[in-house]
């Protein structure tokens, strides 16, 4: 709760500043259009009827955005992060002197990881608040409750999560990799350098696991010409998995491909350990976790795994020293870095640009102009906005040390087109 | 309860007041003082209303403490949710599926066609009488096999729950067929009426308030009858209702299926004020929720029910909104009051406080309420709402 803002009071004294806001909009129209009053009240800020002509939560000084992840429940760990990387872009940017000429105000709600809660608030942060953009959601599941909720009132959600694909929307910017982004350059890699050929698939049994799987099985068999050897899923929260441990055991796959998610994960490293199978012998590469989710397993049961994602806390480029500086400074010293936390981050930003660039807050606009943003200063490197809403960035390829971070030990050399409706992999 | 001698049909006068109190708060009040927003989300709150009035009947009455009201909630929910999908799921709108026509979520999970048992939710006709009687047969086979042998007070209270458990690692494990933990979303039509815009939600929730109004009407007519009698002599001595020859079990498997049906009507309303349906509604917590709901508003009282519903999940609203971080804490004191400070509920704190101050429009009624057999107090539960 510590740096809890504005919206600690009540909703409703919060709907009534913004009523007292909305109610001051229409007149601003007719002084700008009698030409009397040419001079806006902030010489470097264009004027708020210029940039906002729907109606959103803009005065001449702030500009309202919204937070909306769980910080309850059992994603509140995972969420955490990204909460803490979107209010540190948001003060960042505000101490650049904000978006064009306001100041970024926030308002968070929290999913409780419920999908019909996120639904509610998404509903409640546009409709009552006029929020200008939403950072927010993490599981597709809490994204596929909001997803309507965003199409039908026209609001802009950040969504920064790696995911599944098979999505599209005018009204959301991916931050995160697409299932093809993720994967393929990771089997690549294990292809070549480690002459996999033989694949054991597990993961959490929902849907990105089960399409992650599904595009990786079509890539082993038909571009690797390699095969799979076993599948298997569990339920979420599942702890028990020596029986699939046996059956590594029996089929000996050149690599473990693993997506298996959340709390399952302590549990499946530690029997894995436990069942003596050695990581610096037996390759296993997975999607699932980050420096976050090592945090939880231990860095000792995890070592010389490999972990396919975008972006590692280790990366060595100076706007990742920064960015890493900056979040310890800010969440304390002990705090890690995933790669959707460093997703997260890229909202606020990438929102801030696209709002520059199109010279308003208008939703139609923004998405309009969204393809095309490129962020320089990103962590992970630099990204650029596709016409599909989803982000161009490389794939890393990272071994887990001791000590819960990760040697890079492959980046692709170009950044990898977002394919959210991949051919040939369906 | 005696004969009353101020009765009409099955109602007292001061259960016609509260119903018309009710429905004016419902229809006239709420409409006008809260923005088409806020509104909806009281909509949302009256679904769970319908779980807490099967509670009321079944747990308040008949003494059949259910912790699986959620998965009646959320069969109701699903039949409704796999009807509006498969409109939603025309071939013109999911054409770049692989399998145009069937449903996104089958398609993300290689299924080709459309499973047998969602054939028949293409008729809205069918879906509707779906709604009602599923989870009443669901509700019918758990409770023949359960009251038959006397399964009774607490264990049952278990085996519904483990029943709650049991259908959510279903729904979640089946995906390809139920959507699996996303639920079924992205919902629109119904009939061509697009259910997504603000005047279809105004109409949803009219539709809702008319809905429950007839439902407390049935609830309170259940109540008033022979049958409603014997529940309750069936929840405080259950042995002699038995041995006065009542089957005792066929009554219970009919309270818990009128229970079920109503929990289902709420689950769906609730899809098509909501828009989508999901595994979180079915589970074990949701559905101790609808029991606290039950128990916030008195358990004993069928309007309470309501408003308890009304009051628990517009504080978990507010908190959540102006506290992200520790709403959960304010909730959690709120329910530790309820049981320590007021167990009877808010209707409790009505009957010993309110209701017998207040002037003869009610003063009357309230009196000759305050003075059978046993005063209310708190702790006698059963003698406060009667």
């Amino acid at each position: 709760m510590s740096s809890n803002n504005d919206n600690s009071s009540k909703f409703s004294s919060t709907r009534r500043k913004l009523l007292m806001g909305m109610a001051a909009l229409p007149a601003a129209p007719l002084l700008a259009n009698t030409g009397l009053f040419s001079t806006p009240a902030f010489a470097q800020a264009p004027a708020t009827s210029a940039v906002n002509t729907t109606g959103l939560a803009v005065t001449d000084t702030e500009v309202t955005v919204g937070i909306l992840h769980s910080v309850t429940g059992t994603m509140a760990i995972s969420e955490t992060g990204s909460v803490q990387a979107e209010k540190l872009a948001i003060e960042q940017i505000n101490a650049m002197g904000g978006v064009l000429g306001r100041k970024i105000k926030f308002i968070q709600e929290d999913g409780a990881s419920d999908w019909p809660t996120f639904a509610e608030k998404a509903k409640k942060l546009l409709v009552n608040d006029k929020v200008a953009a939403i950072m927010g959601c993490w599981t597709s599941a809490s994204r596929k409750a909001v997803l309507p909720v965003v199409e039908q009132y026209n609001g802009m959600l950040y969504y920064p999560t790696f995911y599944e694909g098979l999505e599209q929307s005018k009204n959301v910017i991916y931050t995160g990799q697409e299932a093809t982004q993720q994967i393929l350059a990771g089997l690549d890699w294990v292809n070549k350098t480690k002459g996999a050929k033989s694949f054991y698939l597990i993961g959490s049994d929902y849907i990105w696991p089960r399409t992650s799987m599904k595009i990786a099985r079509k890539h082993i068999e038909n571009k690797l010409s390699g095969k799979v050897v076993g599948e298997d899923y569990f339920p979420l929260g599942h702890t028990q998995f020596n029986s699939v441990i046996n059956k590594f055991k029996l089929t000996k796959p050149d690599v473990i491909y693993a997506a298996v998610v959340g709390g399952s994960n302590v549990a499946f490293y530690k029997q894995l350990k436990a069942a003596g199978i050695d990581l610096s012998k037996q390759t296993l590469l997975t999607i699932s976790v980050t420096e976050d989710e090592i945090d939880g397993i231990g860095g000792e049961n995890f070592v010389n795994a490999y972990s396919c994602m975008k972006y590692f806390q280790s990366l060595d480029n100076p706007n990742n020293k920064d960015f890493v500086a900056a979040f310890k400074k800010m969440w304390g010293e002990k705090t890690v870095i995933g790669d959707v936390t460093q997703a997260a981050y890229l909202g606020p930003w990438l929102w801030k640009m696209t709002v520059e660039k199109a010279g308003s807050f208008d939703v139609d606009k923004i998405a309009e102009a969204s393809p095309g943003i490129e962020f320089t200063k990103a962590p992970e490197g630099y990204v650029k906005i596709h016409p599909n809403h989803h982000l161009w960035s490389k794939t890393r390829v990272g071994q887990a040390q001791a000590d819960g971070q990760f040697k890079v030990v492959f980046e692709t050399p170009e950044l990898i087109e977002p394919d959210p409706f991949p051919k040939g992999y369906q | 309860m005696s004969k009353a001698s101020g009765r009409t049909f099955f109602l007292r006068p001061q259960d016609i007041i509260g119903i018309v109190v009710l429905a004016f708060i419902l229809v006239v009040v709420l409409p006008l003082t809260l923005d088409n927003f806020r509104l909806q989300f009281v909509g949302k709150y009256l679904t769970y209303a319908f779980v807490a009035l099967g509670l009321v009947l079944c747990w308040g009455y008949a003494g059949i403490l259910s912790l699986g009201q959620g998965v009646f909630f959320g069969l109701g929910g699903y039949c409704m949710a796999m009807f509006l999908k498969l409109e939603a799921s025309s071939p013109a709108n999911t054409k770049i599926q692989t399998t145009p026509g069937i449903p996104d979520f089958m398609d993300w999970n290689q299924i080709t066609e459309l499973p047998w048992f969602w054939e028949p939710f293409k008729s809205f006709g069918f879906t509707t009488v779906a709604v009602v009687l599923v989870p009443a047969f669901f509700a019918l086979v758990l409770g023949y096999a359960m009251f038959k042998r006397r399964v009774g007070g607490v264990y049952f209270a278990i085996i519904t729950q483990a029943l709650a458990a049991i259908m959510t690692i279903l729904i979640i494990g089946q995906q390809g067929y139920t959507g699996g933990i996303n639920g079924i979303t992205d919902l629109r039509t119904l009939h061509g009426w697009d259910i997504r815009t603000d005047s279809a939600k105004t109409i949803l929730y009219f539709v809702c308030v008319a809905l429950l109004i007839a439902c407390i009407l049935l609830a309170f007519y259940v109540k008033s009858s022979k049958l409603g009698r014997i529940l309750v002599a069936m929840r405080d001595k259950e042995d002699r209702v038995r041995f006065s020859g009542y089957d005792v079990s066929s009554f219970k498997i009919f309270v818990f299926c009128l229970a079920a049906s109503l929990s289902a009507i709420g689950g769906a309303m609730f899809t098509l004020q909501v828009g989508f349906m999901s595994p979180s509604f079915v589970g074990i917590v949701p559905s101790i929720e609808m029991v606290i709901y039950t128990a916030v508003g008195g358990r004993l009282s069928i309007l309470g029910a309501i408003y308890g519903t009304l009051v628990v999940n517009w504080a978990k609203t507010s908190f959540s909104e102006s506290f992200p971080e520790l709403w959960l804490f304010g909730l959690g004191g709120l329910f530790i009051a309820v049981v320590l400070i007021f167990p009877n509920g808010i209707a409790g704190l009505w009957q010993t406080y309110i209701a017998p101050h207040l002037g003869p429009l009610f003063g009357g009624v309230a009196k000759r309420k305050a003075t059978p057999p046993a005063p209310p107090s708190p702790g006698t539960a059963p003698a406060a709402a009667e």
